[in-house]
């Protein structure tokens, strides 16, 4: 088991790495910082003075180098817009987009898991149709739209809720936090629906297939023929045989609700780091986008290895399978 | 086996009826019998005949559009096809258990077994969890698994297959059903391990007075198992009878057609007989006896009218000219 986690993170390990390297790249082709960063007035030795302080001239592999050796401590080198260490400025925008992702994920999850074992159960029901009917809104509505639509009806229409920002928010050490005032509650409910929706269809309809998929095997009509009620027979017996599949896809989804929340953070001005990154690109402040990106595969990377960890705490087959390879 | 003892199952006139968009198929049709307490009947007949279809009838597990569309089924003098889905839930497991054909899908993988045996227990027997779980164990021990106590916690993937069928006649005894229906216990088995699954049904079942609905193709495991046998072709009751009687001296030709194609009756033949063609679709059955395009001894009024019924017949084979037993034939 030890051994599976070492393996594990090692693989991890060099995925990041080939995301760094591949990101660092791409920001090679996107234009040069120095024209934005110095004003009309500039002078030859402004600009080559500014590239030697940023290390441009070195050759590609250091600046790698130099780049990855400080991200691992945590030093994504200073913004070239704002002057500032990047690591502050996405420890000051974290927290804000991390809470509109935890609350996405935790309604993706829940409405997702609970719409998919009744769609399954009741099939061919009104209520599972309906239910099904509309999830194909979900995929198939581009999440800005969605996010524009809900806006209209909740904000301008109905006046309930706020259209932008993060309402109120209450420092906690460095960390602001939303979640204590009721305009910041308020203000995550439409963004929070934006960003989950999609993730959200999509557990679902993969719920109620693999659901369906369980309710036919044998263990659930001898789970039955045992006389078990039906409560016990689809969640006790049926729902923990489907969450294997339903892990792996929830927590790709999870990190692209991450990953996704640019636009949402777009549409409804959140300022979190998907907003940061936009503004970022337009700016081309390459340590930003750097730092960004990987700050997202870290996440990527972390939700497959708790991913892969959950499997063996779910499924006993693979505990015994994995001791014995690893042993 | 009196006559006046009650008997556990009683089925009469069975029909089940699955609605298609081409017609009703009738895969039980007309179908009565009886089975005593600790009394093993043998259903057999080939695939498609409704031996099974008879059984998740009974148990109330038919799959939807399947139905039970006439007849009745009584378990201990209580009538059950009429009952509602809770009613009959709590039948299930209490006073009718199921044992399956394949032992590695029956069990729940990611459940112990110990959890498996013990929610039954609990649901049908109102006794706490400690005392589930102690039940659960001696339930184990009694199906001849070896260091029951400290195997309880184990999962399904840690059995061999005989074990695990072992596991689930547990499952299927352990809140001490009056009767179990078990589809094909052995057909996905070892043919070592098949006898021993058998014995351990047998040995069970006699020493709690348990009646038995075993469904099976395999006319040895009749031949070993069964007190009674029960011959289905095409959804309806060839012939019953007692097991030797049936399967030495058959009156319904395809019985005898049966044996004549079984290993464990031709011994000393060179070549097994077979019988012609292949039983008909359901929803392509012949005219009058649905035997008759196959059968040796067919006439006229075969083809004809009505289907023989047993009970219009001698009540042991639908037939309107059964072998008779004392003149010598071979089929």
């Amino acid at each position: 088991m030890l051994a599976y986690i070492i393996r594990r993170v090692l693989q991890s390990v060099l995925v990041l790495l080939v995301v760094g390297l591949v990101a660092f790249s791409m920001f090679r082709f996107v234009g040069d910082p120095i024209d934005n960063m110095l004003g009309q007035e500039r002078t030859q030795a402004d600009i080559e003075r500014l590239r030697d302080v940023l290390g441009l001239d070195d050759p590609f592999p250091v600046q790698y180098w130099k780049f990855m050796s400080q991200a691992a401590e945590g030093n994504f080198g200073i913004s070239y817009r704002q002057g500032r260490p990047v690591s502050d400025i996405l420890l000051e925008r974290a927290p804000a987009t991390l809470e509109l992702a935890a609350v996405s994920g935790l309604f993706a999850i829940t409405f997702g898991i609970g719409f998919g074992v009744l769609t399954a159960i009741r099939r061919g029901g009104l209520l599972s149709s309906t239910v099904m009917t509309l999830s194909l809104v979900g995929v198939s509505l581009p999440t800005f739209l969605i996010g524009i639509l809900l806006i209209y009806l909740f904000s301008v229409e109905l006046g309930w809720l706020p259209s932008f920002g993060r309402g109120d928010t209450v420092m906690i050490g460095g960390w602001s936090t939303g979640f204590l005032t009721t305009s910041g509650l308020k203000a995550l409910i439409l963004p929070s629906i934006t960003l989950g929706l999609y993730q959200m269809t999509l557990i679902m309809r993969l719920v109620r297939s693999e659901m369906l998929e369980v309710l036919r095997q044998d263990y659930i009509r001898f789970a039955r023929a045992r006389g078990l009620r039906e409560r016990s027979v689809n969640f006790r017996h049926a729902l923990k045989n489907t969450l294997v599949p339903v892990i792996t896809v929830t927590g790709l989804q999870l990190g692209s609700i991450i990953a996704f929340a640019i636009i949402t953070e777009t549409v409804f001005q959140w300022p979190g780091v998907g907003l940061l990154f936009i503004n970022a690109i337009q700016f081309v402040d390459i340590p930003v986008m750097a730092a960004y990106l990987m700050l997202i595969s870290v996440m990527f990377v972390g939700i497959n290895l708790i991913v892969d960890l959950l499997y063996v705490a779910i499924d006993p087959r693979l505990r015994s399978d994995s001791s014995k390879r690893g042993h | 086996m009196s006559e006046s003892m009650q008997p556990t199952l009683s089925i009469r006139k069975l029909v089940v009826e699955i609605p298609t968009r081409h017609g009703i198929l009738r895969p039980v049709d007309q179908v009565s019998y009886d089975i005593q307490p600790g009394e093993i009947l043998g259903v057999v007949g080939e695939s498609g005949a409704g031996k099974s279809m008879a059984g998740n009838a009974v148990i109330g597990l038919l799959s939807p559009p399947a139905h039970i569309a006439g007849g009745e089924v009584w378990l201990n003098g209580n009538r059950i096809d009429n009952l509602s889905r809770s009613q009959m839930r709590r039948k299930r497991g209490r006073e009718v258990g199921m044992v399956f054909q394949d032992p590695l899908t029956s069990l729940n993988p990611l459940l112990p077994i110990g959890d498996q045996l013990s929610e039954t227990i609990i649901e049908h027997l109102n006794v706490g969890k400690s005392e589930a779980r102690r039940r659960a164990i001696a339930a184990l021990e009694e199906v001849g698994i070896p260091a029951a106590a400290e195997r309880v916690d184990s999962y399904p993937h840690e059995f061999s297959g005989g074990m695990r069928q072992r596991v689930v006649i547990a499952l299927a005894l352990c809140a001490e059903p009056t009767l179990v229906i078990a589809d094909e216990p052995t057909t996905a088995l070892d043919v070592s391990v098949q006898a021993q699954i058998i014995a351990l049904l047998r040995r069970l079942c006699r020493e709690r007075g348990t009646a038995v609905m075993l469904v099976t193709h395999d006319m040895g495991v009749i031949a070993e198992a069964a007190d009674r046998v029960a011959v289905m072709y095409a959804g309806r009751l060839a012939e019953i009878g007692p097991v030797r009687e049936v399967l030495t001296a058959p009156r319904h030709p395809y019985t005898a057609g049966l044996m004549a194609s079984t290993p464990l009756a031709s011994q000393g033949k060179r070549r097994l007989n077979q019988i012609p063609g292949s039983m008909p679709r359901l929803g392509a059955l012949p005219e009058g006896c649905a035997f008759h395009p196959r059968c040796p001894r067919a006439a006229a009024r075969c083809a004809a009218g009505d289907s023989p019924h047993i009970d219009s017949c001698d009540g042991r084979a639908a037939c309107w000219f059964p072998i008779d037993a004392s003149a010598k034939e071979s089929a």
